[in-house]
């Protein structure tokens, strides 16, 4: 049954807003999310309809305020603190490494930190080399987290409720280049599994293994593909941490082929561990050796046409497959 | 201050300057030749042209990604950093940076930073430098009242009163981070004493007022070329304009933007300045029309200019060079 036409921004709002709803320990807090309406405008009038008691502006502080965030954790409560992008994050990457991933850990069980951090992710508004990392692996490294990354509006509109749920520290990314896209939404969905990669197409011939914004590109390319009579698998793997390996080995059992698709750069990224399972776990199902497409190893440029050629796009996935399928 | 009509000239016209560049670069913003990031300095024209004059050409500079001013006062070609803003070779930074990342060696500009207080630490290391390499020569950081309140500001602060080093911070507080107004984010919004609080030399002025920026800087860096110890100046200052293209400014009042745009300090400064028969109507409009026609030069040179080749892509991810 088919859904109306929701923006990906909308979804991560309507989120927000439920989440707030159903549970009173719960408040967000971030830079801007209050008075700016948030840097993105995904809680626009949030501050208006909940009080700035559950809609906390901060100032620039992202050690402060991470670090709050998992106070409050232990404290009883059930923060979303929003890191304004990924780009900021690292300032705040000794409170998540050094006290969210571990204390569970070093009190032997004593204290979990029920905390949610989410944070605008990924390149494509010609923001420069400051603006456009993309660090999902740099917190994909890091045991005691769960990392999540909301390639399409479903997970958009349906991962925080689980990650709420989860006793233990949870990233969201959220991709800024998807805001505006306009999707319809399965009407009959009320959640999705945050332990599970999710195959978002089947396919016989080869398997896409992707994340973030990787999954509406590879989407594309398998759309194409198929004109040519490629039948190409997408799965998206968006639970970063911990990876959801049987869907992995399921899939390249089936396909016999693997192809890795993501914006980071190549070197230690997910599709290096993803590349590496697939070795461990199925040698000897594979048909060719796994191949990769991943940003380009080097700071992002402001201009388009540099910008465009630092990441994946559907073309290159469209011919990479083509090549692959040939040789193979 | 005793100010001959040449210097009240070019202070005028470097303050136009920064604002009809800036009216063109928001224009090109909504023709699509600018893309990305842009945020605008209009409304602060008296901080850049007032702090920046009481430099000497080996002193060092450094900003935040709000800098066209501050580099076009330092003497960056307008063209040049128009070419940058729209991504262009040519570009001071060769396109790569764009508006947020203006970089000249030449004028010892280092760089627009996109990270807020990212840059602070590095004022105080570059203050270091010259201190060890015993160079006469001070380091001048500038930085939004934002800033003020990342841990990477407190630790700069003490870190450059720790080892007495030649830098002058200068927060331009135009009230506002983003959309968030200085009651939201300062528990002490008295930001002078923020400077105080670890033993630097600290003072704060009328960011609109040119005449008592230039005052104020002059008094930070004589100390500071004298004493060899860092000084820290809070400008009071606004923006007239969005945070940057992107911004709906939910969060302020328009009546508070006009009543500040009364103080405009670029016609402020002209108004005292044709009090003071300093200046007539005629020199005014000659003033005008040269910076009119830097502007204008400035778009026609960036469009005459050529993207990098996409085979270029790699480069300066690591030094060509041995050191
Ligand atoms: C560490 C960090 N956090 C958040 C941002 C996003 N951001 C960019 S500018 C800005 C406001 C900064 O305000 P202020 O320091 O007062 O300078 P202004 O822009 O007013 O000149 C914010 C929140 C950033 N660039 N860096």
């Amino acid at each position: 049954m088919a859904g109306n036409l929701i923006t990906y921004r909308e979804c991560i709002k309507q989120a927000i807003r439920e989440a707030l709803l159903a549970d009173e320990r719960v408040f967000m807090m971030g830079e801007d999310v209050g008075h700016y309406g948030g840097a993105f405008a995904v809680s626009k009038n949030l501050l208006q309809e909940f009080g700035p008691e559950r809609i906390m502006d901060t100032p620039l502080s992202e050690a402060g305020f991470v670090g709050a965030g998992i106070g409050a954790a232990l404290g009883g409560m059930r923060p979303i603190v929003e890191i304004m992008t990924v780009n900021f994050s690292l300032l705040a990457l000794d409170q998540i490494a050094n006290n969210a991933a571990t204390l569970l850990h070093m009190s032997g069980g004593q204290f979990n930190v029920p905390l949610v951090i989410r944070m605008s992710t990924g390149i494509g508004r010609q923001l420069a080399a400051q603006h456009s990392h993309s660090w999902e692996p740099l917190f994909a490294h890091l045991p005691g987290l769960r990392i999540l990354s909301a390639g399409t509006h479903e997970d958009a509109r349906h991962m925080l409720a689980p990650a709420l749920a989860d006793p233990d520290p949870v990233i969201i990314f959220e991709y800024t280049s998807l805001l505006n896209m306009e999707k319809e939404l399965p009407e009959d969905l009320t959640g999705v599994d945050i332990q599970k990669a999710k195959v978002r197409r089947e396919g016989k011939d080869i398997s896409i293994f992707t994340y973030g914004t990787g999954v509406y590109k590879s989407l594309t390319a398998a759309e194409e593909l198929a004109q040519a009579g490629i039948e190409v698998e997408v799965v998206d793997l968006r639970v970063l941490r911990p990876l959801d390996e049987e869907t992995i080995v399921a899939s390249v059992t089936k396909t016999n082929r693997a192809f890795v698709v993501e914006d980071a750069s190549k070197s230690v990224s997910v599709s290096s561990e993803v590349s590496a399972r697939i070795m461990e776990r199925c040698f000897y199902e594979l048909d060719a050796p796994v191949q990769r497409l991943c940003g380009a190893e080097v700071p992002i440029p402001y201009p388009k046409h540099l910008e465009d050629a630092s990441v994946p796009q559907p073309a290159q996935i469209v011919s990479a497959i083509k090549t692959l399928l040939q040789h193979a | 201050m005793n100010l001959n009509p040449d210097q009240v000239k070019k202070l005028l016209s470097q303050m136009l300057l920064i604002r009809r560049f800036e009216e063109k670069a928001a224009e090109m913003y909504t023709k699509e030749k600018i893309r990305g990031f842009l945020h605008l300095y209009i409304g602060e024209e008296a901080v850049a042209v007032g702090v920046l004059q009481a430099l000497q050409p080996d002193d060092n500079v450094m900003c935040t990604y709000r800098e066209h001013g501050h580099a076009l006062v330092r003497g960056m070609e307008p063209g040049v950093i128009m070419a940058e803003m729209y991504g262009k070779l040519e570009g001071c930074s060769r396109g790569r940076g764009g508006s947020m990342h203006l970089f000249d060696a030449k004028t010892k500009f280092y760089g627009g930073n996109a990270i807020v207080a990212g840059h602070l630490a590095m004022a105080v290391g570059l203050g270091l430098a010259d201190k060890k390499l015993q160079r006469n020569q001070i380091t001048c950081c500038f930085f939004g009242e934002g800033a003020m309140a990342e841990g990477a500001f407190h630790e700069a602060m003490n870190l450059a009163a720790l080892w007495q080093v030649p830098v002058l911070f200068v927060c331009e507080n135009n009230l506002y981070a983003m959309g968030t107004a200085l009651r939201y984010t300062h528990a002490q919004q008295d930001l002078e004493k923020k400077g105080a609080a670890y033993g630097i030399a600290s003072s704060s002025v009328d960011g609109m007022d040119l005449m008592a920026v230039m005052q104020a800087a002059n008094e930070a860096v004589d100390s500071i070329r004298q004493t060899g110890q860092p000084h820290f100046l809070v400008c009071n200052t606004y923006r007239f304009r969005a945070h940057s293209m992107f911004d709906a400014e939910l969060y302020r009042e328009k009546k508070e933007v006009e009543e500040w745009k009364q103080r405009d300090p670029i016609t402020s400064f002209k108004e005292l300045l044709l009090q003071q028969k300093m200046l007539n109507d005629e020199d005014y409009q000659a003033i005008e029309k040269q910076v009119q026609q830097e502007v204008e030069q400035a778009v026609a040179f960036a469009e005459s200019c050529s993207f990098e080749p996409v085979e270029e892509l790699l480069k300066y991810t690591y030094s060509e060079k041995a050191n």
